[in-house]
């Protein structure tokens, strides 16, 4: 885990996320929306989870991203100009980012170095999840199927 | 020098602090829910570096509730903009301010 390249990734990924956070154009707050997921997947490979990070870029840029760019071109008639920045949302953001960095800094526990980098092959994960979480993933595919009919149906045509 | 746990933490903190200002501040209902997919990822963010700084001979318990968690992010982003879609058809507004019918 270099340092450089964590500091770099995590100004990259910050500045995407607030940049998707204000931006008053849908379309590029979207794009921006994409990069810090793409920051993010970034940090998961840093921390030794290429996994679960190929996974993020996959979900998220492959689908949700998709799936929201279509919902805003579906939507177009509204899509203007939103409003500028609630204050007062503002305010709340930057006294909860107080408050959790105040609690994380004042804990000594978390100020450790991670142990050496340990390799998680796919392979070790697809045996648990076929042994040790084999109930959790079949609720996980439960849900999937049950939300994405749900959201089929809710799309749908009323019949008049 | 190498990144500690504390410093993940921290950037954790602040993804979900930017995350939280999109849903206050926004009118557009997606882009509440992008915030709320920002969110969801500085707690994913958590898990892996909670997982990557314990202990070796632990069972990677904390990759596993992030492939989960990544699993039901996407099952949610589907049915919120689901119901987008369908206030926009009722309302012709995607403007979560305009959607006070049930106002008192």
């Amino acid at each position: 885990m270099s340092s450089a390249a964590f500091i770099l990734i995590a100004i990259l990924t910050l500045a995407a996320a607030l940049a998707a956070a204000t931006l008053q154009n849908l379309m590029h707050a979207t794009l921006s929306f994409a990069a810090a997921i793409v920051g993010v997947a970034a940090l998961f490979f840093l921390l030794g989870a290429e996994f679960v990070g190929l996974v993020l870029i996959f979900v998220y840029i492959g689908a949700v991203a998709v799936l929201i760019v279509f919902t805003i071109l579906l939507t177009r008639r509204d899509v203007g100009k939103d409003r500028g920045v609630n204050w007062g949302g503002a305010v709340l953001a930057v006294a909860v980012f107080g408050g959790l960095s105040w609690a994380v800094l004042k804990t000594q526990s978390v100020a450790i170095i991670g142990p050496h980098i340990r390799a998680l092959t796919v392979k070790r994960i697809g045996e648990l999840l076929m042994t040790s979480y084999v109930w959790p993933l079949q609720c996980v595919g439960l849900l999937l199927t049950a939300a994405l009919i749900g959201a089929l149906v809710l799309v749908m045509e009323e019949k008049r | 020098m190498t990144p500690t746990l504390q410093i993940f933490l921290i950037v954790s903190t602040a993804l979900f602090s930017v995350g939280l200002l999109a849903v206050l501040s926004r009118r557009h209902a997606i882009f509440i829910l992008i915030g709320i997919e920002i969110m969801l990822a500085a707690a994913n963010l958590n898990f892996i570096a909670f997982w990557r700084f314990s202990p070796p001979s632990q069972p990677p318990t904390g990759v596993m509730i992030a492939i989960f968690s990544i699993a039901i992010a996407a099952a949610e982003a589907a049915v919120g903009l689901a119901l987008v879609i369908t206030v926009y058809r009722h309302y012709r507004t995607t403007n979560v301010d305009h959607l006070d019918q049930l106002k008192g």
